[in-house]
C-alpha cells in the first residue's frame, strides 16, 4: 500500500517536472511564433447587416433633426440621437471586425535610444562655452536675470484681487444693530420659540456678505452654560451665532433640538451639512464633533423697548474659516 | 490591388493622396499612420473612452457656452419654471435655467455634458489603474505616465469648475468649501483666497469670469495640448503589449490602423457618444432648478459632490478637529489636512511611482515594452491595492451622511469606523492581495490545471502538424 502511494507520488512529481520543463520550452517558442495573417472577404450577410445598421443610424439622425424642429423633447431627442449613434457604433464595429480585411501584423519595435549619439551631443553643448573664462559669474548673472523675468511675469497676478486688507475680519455687526429676517422684518424676541431655528441679518446690510448671517435659537435659560463674561448675551435664553461654519464656510443650516432632553442626553446643537461639524448651542457653540477647529462666533443680544432683538456688540470672533491673520 | 487600378477609383483616391504628398510629403506619414499596429486587449479601450468623452465634452460644452452667461448680477426670475417665479437670482443661474428649459436641445446638451464629465474622469481613473497594475508606467513610458497623471488632476479641476459655474445652491456650497480650503494654506491662505475670489467669499463677479475662462479655455486648452502630446509619444514609442503568441519586447503584434482598427475605434467613439447622449436624454442629472439659487447663508443636507470629489469631501469629513496654532495665530487650519495635504500626498505618490517602482518595489531599471499581469508582480500589485483601498475608504467616508439617510447607520459611528478602516485596511489588503497573486501564480504552474494536450492535424502529404494547444 505504502509502496504504491510512493509510486503514485513519484509519478506525479515526474509529470510535473516534465510539464514544467516543456512549458518553459513552449512559452519560449510561443513568443517566437509568427502570428501574422491577413484574411479578406466577408459573407454577404455581414454586408447586409452593416447596411441595415447604417440605415438605422441615418433614420435616427433624421428623427433627431425632425424632433428638434417640431417637438424638442429632451427624452425623445436623446433617444433618437443616442440610438442613431449606437447603430452607427454597431455598424462600424461589425464592419471593422467582420467585413474589411482582418489583419494581424507584426512590426519590429523601433529602437529609440542612440547611445553612441549621447557623448557627441554633450560635447557639442560644452563647446558652446569655448573661450569663455568667467563662466561662474556669467552663469549666476544669467540665472538672476531669468529669475527676475519670471518674477516680473508673476507680479501681475497680484492684481487679481485687492491686497489683503481687513476685509477678511470685517463684520457688519455693531452694538444696537437690529436683527431682521430674510424679508427685512425685525425679529421680535417673543417670536423666537424654543426648538425653532431662524436666520437673521443686520438691518440694512447685504445678506450675501459673509459676516452678515446669524442663526437665532432659543433654549431654556436654566440649561445654558455660557462663559461668565457672556452671561447677559442671551436674554430669555435667545442665542445668536454666526451662520458661517468656522471649518469651510458652509452655512450651518441644521439644528438638532431634542424634544425630550431626559431621554436624549445630547443637548441642542447646530450642525453644518457639508462636513458635519457639530456645535453645542448651550456651551457657546463649542465643537462637539466634526472637523471645525473653533466655535462659531457668538453675537451678544439685547431686547429693545419695542421687544425687537438687537446686537449688543460685535461678533465674538472672526467669521468663517481660520487663517494666519485672524486675531483670536 | 486590382480594385485600385480601375480608372474611376484611381482618380478618387490617387488625387487627394498626391495633393497631400506633393505639398507636405504626406504619403510616407500616411503609410506610417495607416500601418500603425494596435495590440488587442480590452483594457486598452479605457484611455480611448476618456479621449472620446473629451470630444463629447468639447462639442456639448461649446453649445452650452453659446447660451450661458458668466455673470453674478442679480435679476428677478420671470422664466417658465413656476416655483422660482419672482425670486432674486444671478444671471449665471438664470441663463442655466433658460438654456435648460427654453433652448431646443439645451437640457439634452447640459445633461450629456455633465454625464460625459463623470465618464471622462472615471475612464481616466480606470485607465490609470490599468497602467499602475500592469507596470505600463515603466521606462520608456514614465514620461507619458506623468502627462497622464497631470491630465487626471486637470480633469478633476475642470469638472469642479464646471460644477461651480451655474451658481445654484450646490455649486455655491462647493465653492464655499473650496474657499475654506484655499484659506487653509498656512500663512498665505487669506491673501491667496482673497486674490483668487477678488474679495472675501462669495467674492465679486470677477470670480465667476475667472471660473468661466478657466473652465472653457485655460484648462481645456491644456488638456487638448497634453492629449496631443500623450498620443504623439504613444506613436513614437509604439503601444505596449501583454505577452502572448509572437509577442516579444522587440516587436508589436496587433491590428493595423487601416482599415480594421480605424473602424473599430470610430465605432467606440460612436458608442461612447451614443451612450452619453442616451444618458443625457433619459437620466436626469443635477436639476439645478430644484436646488435653487445660492446665497452664503443657505445650505442643504445630504448634498453630495460629483463622484470624483468624493475622496476630498471624505478626507475633510474624516479629519479630527485638529488645528495647529503658533503665537496665537492659526498656522494650519483644519481644511488643510483633508483638502490640501491628502490630495497632494496622493498625487505625489502617483508622480513618484515610476521612481519608487524601479528603486524599491521592482528594483528594475530596464526598459520594458511587455506588460505584466498584476499577479506577476505581487509586491507592486499588493502595494497599489493597499494604497487604493485607503483612498476608497476615504471616498466611502464622503458618503457617510447618505449611509445614514439610506440605511440609518449613525453618522458619528460611521466616521469613527472609516477612521479605523483607513489605518487598518491597507495592511490587510496588502497581505490578501499578495497571497492572491502568489496563489494565482502557483495555480498557473500547477501540473493538473489547464489544457495540456496539443491539436495535431494530418496534412495532405500524410505528415502531422501541431496547430493548437498551449
Amino acid at each position: 500500500m505504502r509502496r504504491r502511494a510512493r509510486a503514485v507520488w513519484r509519478a506525479i512529481v515526474a509529470v510535473w517536472l516534465w510539464r514544467a520543463g516543456s512549458r518553459r520550452r513552449r512559452s519560449e517558442s510561443r513568443a517566437q511564433r509568427d502570428p501574422s495573417e491577413r484574411r479578406a472577404g466577408a459573407a454577404g450577410r455581414i454586408e447586409g447587416v452593416v447596411v441595415v445598421l447604417l440605415a438605422l443610424a441615418t433614420a435616427g439622425t433624421a428623427a433627431f433633426a425632425a424632433l428638434f424642429i417640431l417637438d424638442p423633447d429632451t427624452q425623445l431627442l436623446g433617444l433618437a440621437l443616442g440610438l442613431a449613434l449606437a447603430s452607427l457604433a454597431a455598424a462600424l464595429v461589425v464592419a471593422g471586425k467582420r467585413l474589411v480585411p482582418r489583419e494581424t501584423k507584426v512590426e519590429a519595435r523601433p529602437r529609440l535610444a542612440r547611445p553612441q549619439e549621447v557623448e557627441p551631443v554633450v560635447q557639442e553643448l560644452r563647446a558652446g562655452a569655448d573661450g569663455i573664462t568667467r563662466r561662474r559669474l556669467l552663469g549666476s548673472a544669467a540665472g538672476l536675470a531669468g529669475a527676475g523675468v519670471a518674477a516680473a511675469a508673476v507680479v501681475p497676478v497680484a492684481g487679481l484681487g485687492p491686497g489683503i486688507t481687513d476685509q477678511l475680519a470685517r463684520t457688519p455687526w455693531r452694538a444696537g444693530r437690529r436683527l431682521v429676517d430674510e424679508e427685512g422684518t425685525p425679529v421680535a424676541a417673543a417670536d423666537v420659540r424654543r426648538g425653532s431655528f431662524l436666520t437673521a441679518f443686520p438691518e440694512g446690510v447685504q445678506h450675501d456678505e459673509l459676516g452678515a448671517s446669524v442663526v437665532v435659537v432659543r433654549v431654556d435659560p436654566a440649561t445654558l452654560r455660557l462663559p461668565a463674561e457672556r452671561a447677559n448675551w442671551a436674554p430669555y435664553g435667545i442665542l445668536a451665532y454666526s451662520k458661517i461654519c468656522t471649518h469651510a464656510a458652509c452655512a450651518v443650516s441644521l439644528y438638532r433640538s431634542p424634544l425630550n432632553p431626559s431621554t436624549q442626553p445630547r443637548g441642542p446643537a447646530l450642525v453644518c451639512p457639508c462636513h458635519f461639524s457639530t456645535f453645542d448651542v448651550l456651551r457657546a457653540a463649542a465643537v462637539e464633533f466634526g472637523p471645525a477647529g473653533r466655535p462659531l462666533p457668538q453675537l451678544p443680544l439685547v431686547v429693545d423697548a419695542a421687544g425687537a432683538l438687537r446686537a449688543g456688540g460685535p461678533l465674538s470672533g472672526p467669521v468663517g474659516p481660520s487663517w494666519w491673520g485672524d486675531k483670536t | 490591388m486590382s480594385a485600385f487600378s480601375h480608372p474611376h477609383e484611381r482618380d478618387r483616391l490617387t488625387d487627394p493622396v498626391r495633393f497631400v504628398d506633393e505639398r507636405l510629403g504626406g504619403a510616407k506619414a500616411l503609410r506610417f499612420v495607416m500601418g500603425y499596429v494596435f495590440p488587442d486587449h480590452w483594457s486598452f479601450m479605457l484611455g480611448e473612452v476618456a479621449l472620446y468623452a473629451f470630444v463629447v465634452l468639447v462639442a456639448t460644452g461649446t453649445f452650452l457656452a453659446l447660451f450661458f452667461s458668466p455673470a453674478l448680477g442679480q435679476v428677478v426670475y420671470h422664466g417658465g419654471y413656476g416655483p422660482l417665479q419672482g425670486q432674486q437670482i444671478s444671471e449665471a443661474y438664470g441663463s442655466t435655467l433658460h438654456l435648460s428649459f427654453s433652448v431646443s436641445g439645451g437640457l439634452l446638451m447640459r445633461q450629456t455634458h455633465h454625464w460625459a464629465a463623470l465618464v471622462f474622469v472615471a475612464a481616466i481613473t480606470a485607465h490609470l489603474l490599468r497602467i499602475v497594475f500592469t507596470g505600463a508606467f515603466r521606462k520608456p513610458r514614465d514620461v507619458n505616465y506623468f502627462i497622464g497623471v497631470t491630465m487626471l488632476a486637470l480633469a478633476i479641476l475642470e469638472g469642479f469648475a464646471g460644477y461651480s459655474l451655474p451658481d445654484d445652491l450646490l455649486s455655491g456650497m462647493g465653492l464655499a468649501i473650496a474657499w475654506g480650503v484655499a484659506m487653509s494654506l498656512p500663512l498665505i491662505g487669506g491673501p491667496f483666497a482673497t486674490a483668487l475670489w477678488g474679495g472675501r467669499f462669495p467674492g465679486t463677479t470677477v470670480f465667476e469670469s475667472r471660473l468661466f475662462i478657466a473652465h472653457v479655455f485655460i484648462i481645456p486648452a491644456l488638456l487638448a495640448a497634453l492629449i496631443a502630446i500623450h498620443l504623439a509619444i504613444i506613436m513614437i514609442q509604439r503601444h505596449s503589449q501583454f505577452a502572448g503568441e509572437g509577442r516579444r519586447e522587440d516587436n508589436v503584434v496587433g491590428t493595423p490602423l487601416w482599415p480594421g482598427y480605424a473602424l473599430r475605434s470610430l465605432g467606440l467613439f460612436a458608442a461612447v457618444a451614443g451612450v452619453l447622449v442616451l444618458m443625457g436624454g433619459l437620466i436626469q442629472i443635477n436639476p439645478v432648478w430644484l436646488w435653487g439659487p445660492y446665497h452664503p447663508y443657505l445650505g442643504t443636507n445630504g448634498a453630495q459632490p460629483d463622484w470624483y470629489l468624493g475622496w476630498l469631501i471624505g478626507a475633510l469629513r474624516m479629519m479630527p478637529n485638529l488645528e495647529i496654532h503658533l503665537f496665537g495665530h492659526t498656522l494650519v487650519p483644519n481644511p488643510f489636512f483633508g483638502g490640501v495635504l491628502f490630495p497632494t500626498a496622493v498625487f505625489a505618490l502617483l508622480y513618484a511611482l515610476p521612481w519608487l517602482d524601479r528603486r524599491f518595489i521592482s528594483r528594475d531599471y530596464r526598459r520594458h515594452d511587455l506588460l505584466e499581469l498584476p499577479r506577476e508582480n505581487p509586491r507592486r500589485t499588493a502595494l497599489a491595492a493597499a494604497v487604493f483601498s485607503a483612498i476608497a475608504i476615504v471616498f466611502a467616508a464622503g458618503s457617510a451622511d447618505r449611509l445614514f439617510f439610506q440605511f440609518g447607520f449613525g453618522y458619528e459611528g460611521a466616521i469613527w469606523f472609516f477612521r479605523g478602516a483607513f489605518l487598518l485596511a491597507p495592511p490587510l489588503v496588502y497581505w490578501i492581495t499578495r497571497r492572491v497573486c502568489l496563489a494565482l501564480l502557483r495555480a498557473h504552474a500547477h501540473p493538473l490545471r489547464g489544457f495540456s494536450g496539443a491539436v495535431v492535424v494530418r496534412g495532405e502529404q500524410g505528415g502531422f502538424e501541431r496547430t493548437g494547444g498551449p
